[in-house]
Order: C-alpha cells, then structure tokens, then sequence
C-alpha cells in the first residue's frame, strides 16, 4: 500500500456522534407541530398567516445580520435555530394580531436579541421572550386581544382571504366579535375590581377551561395535552432534560396549591396554573432552551424553580396577568452567576476544587 | 457518596457505536514473518532504552536489542532472530511524522530464541525478583499508557496495594485485542495477574470485563474459577470504562483523589494484556516482542485479530488484512483516543492495540459549529468538567480560566467532542491549551534564568568596577607614596638634614 498523506483535522476522537445542532432543531419542531396545528384548526386563517409571517421576519433578520457581516447565510439559516426563534415566537403571540405584530417581533427576536449578541449560542436572553416582552410593552392593546376559538369548518371561521385580510387589519370589527378573555387575564381583571375567584368564574362569560384547549389565549398555548406529549418526546429523545420542566412546573403548582388551600377566593388553584397561559410552552420550550439555561443538572433544578416561581409572583401580585415570558428573562440574567456558583464536582476533588484527602489506613 | 450525590447520580461516558464484531469474533491469526522490523528505542513512558547491538551484528529472538535506561524506562528486545541493519531514524507513530530512532532488524525466518530461562514457581520469588524479571523482559502497560510495569509492582508494594485491578474493559469501539487475549490466553491471564498480586502483596483480584464481551467474561471465569481470590466483574459496556479512575470507582467504589495515584487508595490497575506477558516473561522467560492487535475499519476487508511482532509496519498488518479501498484516516488506537498515523510506513509498538484504517464515510467529519451550550459535554465527562466552559476560555486565549476550570483534570478521553452536535474539536482545544501552558512554563523558567543571568552579570561587573576603582585608587595611592618617597629622597639628598621632617609628612 502506498503512503496515504492525510488531512486534518488531527486530535482524537476520529468518531462522533450522529447528532447535529440542525437535527435538534428539527426534532424540536417536530414536538412543537401537534400543538401548532391545533392552534392553526382553533383560531384559523389569521393564525396561520401570522405563523408564517413571524418565521419569515425572523429569517430575514438573520440573513440580514448575516449578510452585514458578510458571512455566509445559507448554512446558517438552515441550522434552524432563527426558524425555532419566529416559530416560539408566534405561538405565543395572540392568534388574531395583526401582522406587524409578526413582523416586528419576529425581526426584533432574531436582530435585536440573537445577532447583535453574536449569533447562535451567544444570547443571553431567549430570543423570543426578549421580542414578545418588547411587543407586550409597545403594543399592549394589540398584544392583549384574545379570540374565541373559531375552529377550521365552523360557521364562524374565516376563509383564507378572509384571515389574510385580518392578519393584514382590512377587516376591522371582526377581532371585536370573537374577542375573548384569557383565563389569567379574567381572573386578575375581576380581582382588581374586587370581584373574587368564586364568583368570577362563576357567571357565564367566563372563559371555560379545559385539557381540550378550547379557550382564549395564545397560538400555542392552550393545547395543554399536546404540549405536554411534545415535551415528552423532546424527554424521551434527550433532547431536554426534566430539570428545568419538573423544577419549573413544580414551583408553580406548589404555592398556587398550598395558596389556594387557604384562600381559594383570591388564589387560582395549582391546576389552572398549570395548564392557562404560556405555562407548559414555557415548561417545555422556551426554559429549557440550551442557550439561555445553565448548563450542569443543579443549576437546572434552580433555573427552572426560579422561573416557576417568579411566574407565580408575575400572576398574583404582578401587574400583568401572565408572568412566563418575565420570569424566563429575569432567570436568564441569573445565567452565568448560577454557571459561576452551581459546578459539578470534578473526580477526585471536592465541591470548592481541592484535591480530595488521600484516605487513612490505604496506601502508606 | 452524600446524599446530593446519590441523588444525582453520575452518568458520565458515551455509548459510541462499538465496531467491535465481527472482527472480534474472528479466530485468532498470526501476521507472517516481515523481512524487516523496525523496533523503536521509545516504546514507553520514560526515557529511550540505549543501544546495545551495533550494525551488522546477528541477533537472536529475544536477545536484548537495548537496555532502559534511567529509573522509568524499559528495554527492547529482538522480535525475531536475524541481522541489525541499521539503527537510525524511522517515522514515529505520531501525527507530526516526526522520526524516532528504532533499530531496523532483517529477520532470517528461523525465529530461532534466545535461551530461554523459565521460572518453575514464580510465587516462590521475593516480589522484588519479579519486579526484576519483567522489567528485564520489557513488559509496559499494554492497554495504551505503556508505563513500565516493574515500576508500577515497585510503587504498589511500597504502598502496600490491597487489591489488584484487572483492566479488561477495552471500552474503545472497533478495539477486541483485550478480548482476544481473553478468550484465546484466559489461563495465562489469570495466571499472570496472580504473579502480580504476588509481586504487590495485593490481597485480591479484580477483573472489569465490560458486559459487552460474554465469550471473554465465560473464559475468564473458567479460568480464574480455582481462585477464589480472583473475581471476574462485568461492568456496563460504556465509555471509558476502561479509563483507571473511572473503573477503580466502577468496582471498588474509591474515588482517586486529584493529583494522586491510585496505589495511595489502596489499589493498582493493570490491564489484561500487560497480565498475560507479564505470566510468558516468568513462567517461558520470554521478553515482550509480540501483541495481539486489532486490524479494524471500513477500509478493512478481513478486520480480526492478529499477533504480530514488535517492529512490523503498520502497512504489513493493513497488507495482511486486505485493503477494500484506499484508507481515508489511518489511526494507531481506538477511534475516541487513538493517534492518526501520517502513513503506513510506521512500526507497530508494544502499546499499540489496533490499527484501524478508515474509509472516506467513517472518517467524515462535520464541519465544526458555533457552541449552543446544551450542556452534553458537560454531561458526558466522566470526570465532572465543564468541556464547553474550558473551550470557550481557550478560544479567547484565556488559559489561565481554561486551567481555572479544571483544565488539568482532563483524561482527554474524547466523550465531549465525541457527543458534541456541533462536532466542536474539544479535545483539540485542550491539547493546545497544554501544550500552549508548557511552552509558556517552559517560557517562564528560561525567562527566569536569564534574568537571573543578567542580574548574576550586573553584579560581577559592579564588583569589577568597584574592585577596578580599588586597585586604581590603591595604585594611585602607591604612587603618591613613590613620588612622595622620592621627592623625599631628592629633599634629603639636596638637605640631608631634613630626612626627620620628610619622614614625618610621609603617610
């Protein structure tokens, strides 16, 4: 055999796994479709349009940055990670929002909080949160209109024209006539005109609650079971660890359940909690995002309890009727410090990096 | 092991793809005699063995070619009986293809041995005897680390080692020679580590097959089974089982403190191999010129088992095995820590357990992405590090955060890059890092010569000077004195009497 010259790269490992930053994105979306195409069905055309309107805003933002700095924008674009930023985006934006709304967020996600940071991997904050805050606090009427569900094939369901129309705002007066309340949303409204949870919920027109999803809320928010089965096959494939979910989720039902105990006229129960707003989405897609999470086992159980919990404090005592979006930014602030402080323990050293005491009775 | 501990109970290591059949299971077969071998002087840890033959001279199968030299090293023997032809440069296996100087041997195909000295009764030995004998053999860790293994009975002795650890864990993928020589020499195995055992005064035995090789766990236990000082313990298949730290843990539950060795436990770990040529250097008094070494890879047409001789090239086994196709990466090792090879042309060496010749899709690797901190290194290290914290440290040249991290406890097993999404050279990194923070040492320590060199000079000239200013002032002085002494003399010789006052200005 003749002298083979090789080429780098040079140090070992020379195998590596099949997983790829593309395919995990790919999976990821994958979880995220049951859940999509149920909020696609429940409110529609319009939810459609926005969708693909966010996404698209958010690819162009990246291959605008990208182009900026002169780097190439196809391999990065294909990575998938600014169509998961739009695509997160989107499910929490209110269904029927017109498509500025989209657009600017979509924009501003992947501009403002993804590349002006460095791009993939170097954000600090979730890309999508930081571009639905932004809407929230711009836009707030727009951010805060709530449909009631318009399932595909119902009488009250607008065709595509129809829906592009309303995404586009050439249909106004339309949003007025499903418009709706969430369930937080409801629940803080009566308790700061002093009517209490008892009785708040216990007229006609509030908003009805369910594992079916059949309520007023986000795009992607309110197929609770298909959330859940997303996030369990994001567990299954390893793809997300249950720290951040269980630590999150668990610090939220606990204080609601041990509040509600007490006062079940002023504190929602642990159930509601659970299942309204963005809690799951959040649980499953946007806390346990790789970027913006620490990195080591502990730091995740604290992560995520410490978004839980604010999430529980947003709502209860906060100004807004939904706290998840807050609570993720606020948590990945506290980043690095809990990178800093929660480290594994290395082999053979103890918790603060000495060496471990060689033991009494071995060896010499 | 706290209670946090247990409850985050570590899961380090990979589960890569093993590779490992069929070529594990193909009987074992014996490479043909090469007309020449290239034997290198450096095989192990430590210093070069020296020369002892010179060019031209006839050698016979075992004969001393050179002896160690230095307190940690080992010596190497003639692998079969023929003429040195030269001792010179060859490629070493390495992937600088840097040269190493090897002794090149021309066999005359009658392995004719040396007089062989067995010992009847190895257990009838002082330790130390042992030590001797296979340290005179050439026997180093054959699992790859190629420590010389009489240094390492010396160390558990003086540390009074309890139990000896059989490292049968061969846990790299592709890799089966371990297996190899546990299924087909399983009674030389045990009978070497019970020499070992005796030569430490380890108490007992245990072996860690991992539970991917039945046939090796089946042989062992027949053979190990009149012992009852000698357990055979699966382990669970998965990388690097076979690491010492991590198998030490596996079985015995002890955790090697940073910094330390493992014999300060209480325990000693010596792979399966170094076993069974530690049993041929007593019971045959036959040196170590002969392994067992897997031919792997997709590149391969008849992948297995072969035993070879010290000194065969790398070209001569892939010749043997057949060549499919043209490799793409050829690579001495296992694939998660192995060394690429520049070229064929390059001697096989007692610590090399398989050379695997890769096709163009094995040895395919993805372009390297940005880090999206997943946290999958993190959890694959077996040794508790942040891989991607380190990496990104080094890529903006801070090493001294890189070392902050942890950087020194790195076995550079390769679990973090392997397990990388976007296919980040980790280990490369930290191989640079070293590599950068022993140049800068080595840097400091030169630097600190120097000045101390400049200073040492800056003191000897100001002592010049100063010694210089002395004996000038000390000369001036004597000549004010002559001048004075002969102006005296003129005085006295113009006015004799005034030789009392010139006597008395004179100082």
């Amino acid at each position: 055999m003749s002298a083979t010259v090789l080429s780098a790269p040079v140090a070992a490992p020379h195998a590596a796994t099949s997983a790829s930053v593309s395919r995990v994105m790919l999976w990821v979306m994958a979880a995220l479709a049951p859940a999509t195409l149920f909020g696609f069905w429940l409110y529609g055309w319009p939810a459609v349009h926005l969708w693909w309107i966010t996404i698209a805003f958010a690819l162009l933002g990246e291959s605008l940055c990208l182009r900026l700095m002169r780097r190439a924008a196809l391999p990065v674009l294909f990575d998938g990670s600014a169509l998961l930023t739009g695509w997160l985006l989107a499910l929490s934006l209110p269904p029927w929002a017109p498509w500025w709304i989209g657009a600017t967020g979509g924009f501003f996600a992947t501009v403002i909080a993804k590349q002006v940071f460095g791009g993939l991997g170097q954000n600090l904050f979730n890309p999508a949160m930081v571009a639905r805050v932004a809407l929230l606090i711009s836009f707030p009427v727009q951010m805060t209109l709530w449909v009631a569900p318009v399932p595909l094939g119902s009488a009250a369901a607008p065709g595509f024209v129809d829906g592009l129309r309303i995404t586009l705002g050439a249909l106004p007066g339309a949003l007025d006539a499903v418009a709706s309340a969430s369930v937080l949303g409801h629940a803080k409204t009566e308790l700061s005109r002093g009517v209490d949870l008892l009785h708040s919920f216990a007229v006609s027109s509030a908003p009805t609650f369910g594992l079916d999803g059949m309520r007023a809320g986000s795009m992607g928010e309110t197929a609770s079971l298909l959330l859940a089965g997303g996030g369990a096959l994001l567990l299954a494939l390893r793809i997300i660890s249950w720290h951040i979910p269980l630590a999150m989720l668990a610090a939220i039902a606990l204080p609601a359940a041990i509040l509600h105990a007490a006062d079940p006229a002023r504190y929602l129960d642990a159930g509601s909690h659970l299942l309204a707003g963005g809690t799951l989405l959040g649980a499953f897609f946007i806390a346990t995002d790789y970027v913006t999470s620490p990195n080591t086992r502990a730091g995740q159980l604290l992560f995520g309890a410490g978004v839980g919990g604010l999430t529980f404090l947003i709502r209860t005592w906060g100004g807004y009727p939904e706290g998840i979006a807050f609570a993720v930014l606020l948590m990945n602030a506290l980043v690095p410090v809990i990178d800093r402080y929660l480290r594994p323990r290395i082999h053979g050293r103890d918790r603060r990096g000495r060496a471990l005491d060689i033991p009494d009775g071995e060896g010499s | 092991m706290g209670l946090l501990e247990r409850f985050f109970k570590p899961s380090w290591g990979v589960h890569p793809d093993d590779h490992k059949r069929p070529a594990a299971d193909v009987p074992l077969r014996t490479l043909p005699l090469p007309e020449r071998l290239y034997v290198p002087l450096q095989q192990h840890v430590g210093g070069p063995a020296r020369p002892v033959v010179l060019a031209g001279q006839k050698v016979l199968k075992g004969q001393l070619l050179a002896e160690a030299q230095g307190n940690i090293s080992a010596p190497v023997h003639a692998p079969t009986s023929g003429r040195v032809l030269a001792i010179g440069e060859v490629t070493a296996p390495h992937p600088s293809g840097l040269a190493q100087l090897a002794i090149t041997l021309a066999s005359d195909g009658d392995e004719r041995w040396l007089e062989r000295e067995p010992v009847a009764d190895p257990f009838a030995l002082a330790p130390e005897e042992i030590a001797r004998l296979t340290a005179a053999a050439g026997v180093v860790g054959l699992g790859g680390a190629t420590f010389p293994a009489a240094v390492k009975f010396n160390l558990g002795r003086r540390l009074k080692v309890s139990t000896l650890i059989v490292n049968g864990g061969e846990c790299e993928p592709y890799l089966s020679s371990d297996d190899a020589v546990m299924r087909v020499r399983a009674a030389e195995v045990v009978d070497g580590l019970r020499i070992v055992m005796h030569a430490i005064g380890a108490a007992n035995a245990l072996v860690g097959i991992e539970d991917n090789k039945p046939e090796a766990i089946a042989a062992m236990r027949a053979a190990a089974a009149p012992f009852g000082d000698v357990a055979i313990r699966p382990v669970p298949a998965r990388y690097p089982m076979g690491s010492d730290k991590q198998l030490i843990q596996v079985l015995t539950g002890k955790e090697v403190p940073a910094d330390a060795r493992a014999a300060e436990v209480g325990v000693l770990v010596h792979n399966v191999s170094t076993c069974a040529a530690v049993h041929r250097a007593l019971r045959r008094g036959e040196a170590l010129v002969e392994r067992i070494v897997t031919v792997n890879g997709g590149a391969v047409r008849a992948p297995g088992n072969l035993l070879a001789p010290i000194g065969a090239r790398v070209a001569d086994l892939l010749a043997f095995a057949g060549l499919a196709a043209e490799p793409a990466r050829l690579i001495l090792g296992g694939p998660m820590m192995g060394t690429l090879l520049p070229h064929a042309n390059v001697p096989l060496v007692k610590g090399a357990s398989g050379v695997l010749a890769f096709d163009a899709r094995e040895a395919a690797r993805p372009a390297a992405g940005p880090c999206i901190r997943c946290g999958s290194c993190t959890v694959a290290c077996p040794m508790g590090l942040l891989p991607l914290e380190m990496a990104s440290r080094i890529r903006a040249g801070d090493l001294a955060g890189a070392t902050g991290f942890g950087l020194s406890d790195c076995i550079s097993c390769g679990c973090c890059a392997w397990v990388c999404p976007s296919h980040i050279p980790l280990v490369q990194y930290f191989s640079h890092a070293r590599g950068e923070l022993a140049a800068g040492e080595r840097a400091r320590l030169r630097n600190e010569a120097t000045r101390r060199l400049v200073e040492q000079r800056g003191e000897r000239l100001a002592r010049d000077a100063r010694e210089k200013a002395a004996a000038a002032a000390k000369r001036k002085a004597e000549r004010d004195a002559a001048k004075a002494k002969a102006a005296a003399a003129t005085e006295s010789a113009a006015a004799s009497s005034a030789a009392v006052s010139a006597k008395a200005v004179s100082p």
